[in-house]
């Protein structure tokens, strides 16, 4: 260890590889056969199941639990793909305690649900442990579908369409598949290379092109794209950044949350990856929480989540700051920066604390000093290269109904469209219901 | 502190529970360990006739009926008598009963049927200073295919035959082993009172089997690619035994007539309803062989803690008290009415009450937007499926209707007396009221 956690700047090796590599291992490690069946036991089998209606991509829930009790998971598996074709990522990643588990009846009565977050894992690591793919193609309808970004969104509508019979190019500006799956969520909820294992068993699906390295506006028009395609999917996600715009923001130490964590997440030796000794995140939402643990997790011996409002304003859900919290990340409330401070690197945030006035957010002219060497800024994402003459609403391509654009053709679904809170579930949702939209509207 | 002192057949034992002629009970070292564990008296692992003794499969002879997280539900068995020679359990028998005078040793018995095997048996018994014994007339596998066991016990004539040879040739208790395998108990229950049994005992197993191995496509325990029916037995088979039980003890034939309750007896609970029906001790085999002797150190807690919440002194004091509530069904009062009441604050919404209703009862309960259940009464006919299925106890309860009420279901006043079917209209054969 050449670095501990006590030396200052922006270092690599803080913890030894051992530490780091143990610090990153799965959050929630798989179930086994028989803790399964215990956790199965435990499912009423209700009527008409909350859980189904908190589930965005409405899995039956009740039923695939049904069928690991009765020894059958990978039956269990294909009722969840048939509804969800990530369901195996979002058994990882979805914050269950505010969807399905939330709503499961075992929650009200004891405040311990029945783990169908853990479930679903046990059941789709059954079948894709083999590798085989579940479904296969319906007859060739001689259509052909853009889909532009390669994310969840994206992915399950290729997935629909060509389990469909179409054939699907994807148009994804990054280097490789997965969008946030790949890039964004932290890496202890899907280590061991599972989003990427995840893409290529989905694409055996077969009749999808992803091609790689191509970006919507960047060389790839949309007029293009609709002249060489009978419909178009919009899938880009988030691109953009929102910027502090406050004094020392091109400090050395500065960055983007996200930009840490996608590098973070494609890392081949964590403890190469260097991290701050005092890491300041500031932000309240999910990226807010990963970026501060996965900092701890490296060795930055302190870690400050700052958010501007209240903790029951912040939209990391109750479950994600405990585990903040667990992991020795300290969370502070009603904190705005106003100012970053340092020669040329960082040394220092300033911060003023708040207080909602009149239901507006204002500074009270107290502030505060954290030492920091490095800052991270997830105070949230932007619509960014979306197509010129699209209506938006909110900052995000305005749709109705399945995903349809103002634009004909054109559909969209995921984070860079309106509507649904931002998360791999929702997005997932959104392409499998446009591709079904499509494939009414195709006529085929 | 209640006494729990038993005394079945002149037979003290400190407690009601004895261990059940099985494994557990089969040799010195295992019935001294249970001894020490607390058990109150063991009927030793069923003897048979001199000379080479049985044998039994070299490969599993269990099967089981799991519930959630592996629990025991029921146990298949196709063990038979005891394996190992006479001599050696008869010396071991007289070993163990003179260092533990306070404890009942009772011993299982099956030989032939023939009268001359008895006699050379029962005085060998007798000379171990055993309290009693107990004829095996049960065993449903492999010892009936050799004319003994069950095949003796569903046959009335041949317990009389038998229990009389046993009362002849024997000086102490003589308590008679059922099967469960018989149409109805009743019978065999009478042939052993007429033979001068001293009581009887029941259940031994229920033939069964309990699951097909789906890739061999062959009954388990799989023996070599084989299998064959075992004895059922755990707590699945209680609500059998205890349907006998009660048959038994009602039947003016056999009332008053000794009896030994078997059958999946697990808890305090269970021992306790064996005896309100008319049990004077209880026995003990699977919840031995899953849990280990210590199990009787909660029976013997909760048994006597349950006496003291009821005030009951002695075991005597409770044994057949729940037999003259159990009647036939055409004594049922039609006149009492019951709805089902769902409590909303103790609701968790999980909804199985309406589709149990809904799909396979009265269409009773009405779901209304938020998930709240409710029952309605104009079409609730108490079935009390919806209690049974709910997973949350104590959330549904049935409320009887007071006289004078109008039943909305019928748009009847509720009678205040007591009528049956004997005397309903609807009855082709009714009597008149009288
Ligand atoms: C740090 C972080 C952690 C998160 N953790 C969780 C979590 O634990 N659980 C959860 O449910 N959700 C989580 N989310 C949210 C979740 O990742 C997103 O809601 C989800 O990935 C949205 O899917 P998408 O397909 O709409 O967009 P993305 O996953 O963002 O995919 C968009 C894709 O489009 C590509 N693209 C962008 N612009 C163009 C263009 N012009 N041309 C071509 N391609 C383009 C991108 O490269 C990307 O591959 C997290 C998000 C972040 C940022
Ligand atoms: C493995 C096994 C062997 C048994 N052997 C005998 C036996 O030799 N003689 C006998 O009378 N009953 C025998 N029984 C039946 C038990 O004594 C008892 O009647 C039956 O198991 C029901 O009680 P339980 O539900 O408490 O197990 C045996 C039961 C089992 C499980
Ligand atoms: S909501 Fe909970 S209790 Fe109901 S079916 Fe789903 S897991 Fe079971």
């Amino acid at each position: 260890m050449a670095n501990g956690q006590t030396v200052s700047g922006i270092r690599a090796g803080r913890l030894p590889a051992g530490e780091i590599a143990a610090n990153f291992g799965d959050l929630h490690p798989p179930l086994d056969a028989h803790e399964a069946a215990v956790a199965a036991d435990r499912c009423y089998f209700c009527h008409d199941a909350p859980c189904i209606a908190a589930c965005p991509t409405e899995i039956d829930i009740p039923l695939f639990i049904r069928q690991i009790q009765t020894g059958n998971p990978e039956g269990a598996a294909r009722t969840i793909f048939e509804q969800n074709i990530l369901g195996g990522m979002c058994a990882r990643v979805c914050p269950t305690e505010t969807l399905c588990e939330e709503a499961c009846v075992r929650e009200e009565a004891e405040g311990k649900p029945v783990e169908i977050g853990r479930l679903q894992r046990f059941a789709t690591d059954s079948l894709m442990a083999r590798g085989a793919h579940p479904y296969t193609r319906a007859a060739a309808t001689g259509r052909h579908v853009a889909v532009i970004g390669a994310g969840p969104a994206g992915l399950a509508c290729a997935h629909r369409l060509a389990m469909l019979g179409h054939d699907v190019t994807i148009y994804e500006a990054r280097d490789k598949p997965g969008g946030l799956n790949e890039f964004g969520i932290a890496a202890y909820k899907t280590p061991g290379g599972f989003a990427r294992a995840e893409v290529e068993w989905l694409l055996k699906i077969g009749g999808i092109a992803v091609k790689t390295g191509r970006a919507l506006g960047r060389g790839l028009t949309l007029d293009a794209l609709k002249r060489d395609h009978d419909a178009v999917f919009l899938s880009i996600g988030l691109a953009g950044v929102n910027a502090l715009g406050l004094p020392g923001e091109d400090l050395e130490g500065v960055h983007d949350a996200v930009d840490f964590i996608a590098e973070l997440r494609q890392a081949d030796d964590l403890s190469a990856l260097p991290v701050g000794r005092n890491v300041v995140v500031l932000g309240g939402g999910m990226t807010a929480v990963d970026a501060a643990v996965q900092s701890k997790l490296l060795g930055a011996e302190s870690v400050t989540i700052a958010y501007r409002r209240g903790r029951d304003a912040m939209p990391a859900s109750r479950y994600e700051q405990d585990l903040a919290a667990s992991n020795g990340v300290r969370l502070m409330f009603n904190l705005a920066p106003v100012r970053l401070l340092g020669e040329t690197r960082l040394e220092a945030v300033e911060l003023e604390y708040t207080a909602t006035v009149g239901g507006r957010l204002e500074g009270t002219g107290e502030t505060v000093t954290l030492a920091a060497d490095q800052v991270f800024k997830a105070i949230g994402q932007t619509l960014d290269g979306a197509p010129g003459g699209i209506a938006i609403e909110g900052g995000k391509i305005a749709v109705t109904g399945a995903g349809r654009t103002s634009l004909e053709g054109v559909w969209a679904g995921g984070d860079c469209a309106a509507g649904g809170e931002d998360l791999t579930v929702t997005a997932v949702a959104a392409g499998r219901d446009a591709a079904m939209d499509i494939h009414a509207a195709l006529g085929a | 502190m209640a006494d729990l002192t038993t005394n079945f057949l002149g037979i003290s034992s400190p407690n009601p529970f004895w261990l059940a002629s099985a494994p557990p009970t089969d040799k010195e070292y295992n019935v001294r360990r249970a001894f020490e564990a607390g058990w109150g008296g063991v009927v030793w692992k069923t003897l048979g006739e001199p000379g080479p003794p049985i044998v039994n499969v070299n490969g599993p002879r269990y099967g089981v009926l799991h519930g959630p997280d592996r629990r025991v539900l029921g146990l298949n068995n196709i063990e038979l008598i005891t394996d190992r020679p006479l001599e050696v359990n008869l010396e071991e028998i007289a070993r163990v009963k003179a260092d533990w005078p306070d404890r009942a040793v009772v011993v299982s018995i099956m030989v032939p049927c023939e009268e001359a095997a008895w006699k050379t048996i029962l005085p060998r018994v007798a000379e171990t200073g055993a309290d009693g014994i107990e004829l095996n007339f049960g065993c449903p596998h492999g010892m009936s295919e050799r004319g003994m066991g069950s095949a003796v016990g569903q046959v009335p004539e041949y317990i009389e035959m038998v229990t009389r040879w046993c009362k002849e040739n024997y000086d102490r208790p003589v308590i008679v082993k059922l099967t469960p395998n018989i149409t109805d108990i009743r019978y065999p229950a009478r042939a052993a009172k007429n033979g001068g049994a001293d009581a009887v005992s029941l259940i031994n197993t229920v033939s069964s089997i309990t699951s097909v191995d789906l890739d061999l496509f062959c009954p388990q325990p799989t023996i070599d690619g084989k299998g064959s029916h075992g004895g059922y037995c755990g707590p699945a088979v209680k609500p059998i035994a205890l349907n006998m039980v009660a048959e038994i003890a009602r039947d003016p034939e056999t009332a008053g007539l000794p009896i030994s309750g078997i059958g999946g007896i697990t808890t305090w609970r269970d021992a306790a309803e064996y005896i309100a029906l008319g049990c004077g001790n209880v026995q003990v085999c699977t919840a031995a062989m899953t849990y280990g002797f210590k199990v009787v150190q909660e029976m013997i807690a909760g048994l006597s803690d349950w006496m003291d919440e009821k005030g009951l002194a002695r075991v005597s004091d409770f044994v057949g008290r729940a037999v003259p509530n159990v009647t036939d069904w055409q004594y049922l009062n039609l006149n009492y009415v019951a709805k089902a009441k769902i409590d909303q604050d103790a609701c968790i919404k999980c909804g199985r009450c309406f589709a149990a209703c809904e799909d396979t009862s009265h269409q009773a309960i009405a779901m209304k937007p938020g998930r709240v259940f409710e029952v309605i009464d104009a079409e609730c006919v108490a079935c009390n499926l919806c209690v049974d299925v709910c997973p949350v106890e104590g959330c549904i309860d049935m409320v009887q209707m007071r006289p004078g009420e109008v039943d909305p279901r019928t748009g009847r006043t509720v009678e205040p007396d007591y009528a049956n079917w004997t005397t309903h209209p609807n009855n082709p054969m009714a009597r008149a009221a009288e």
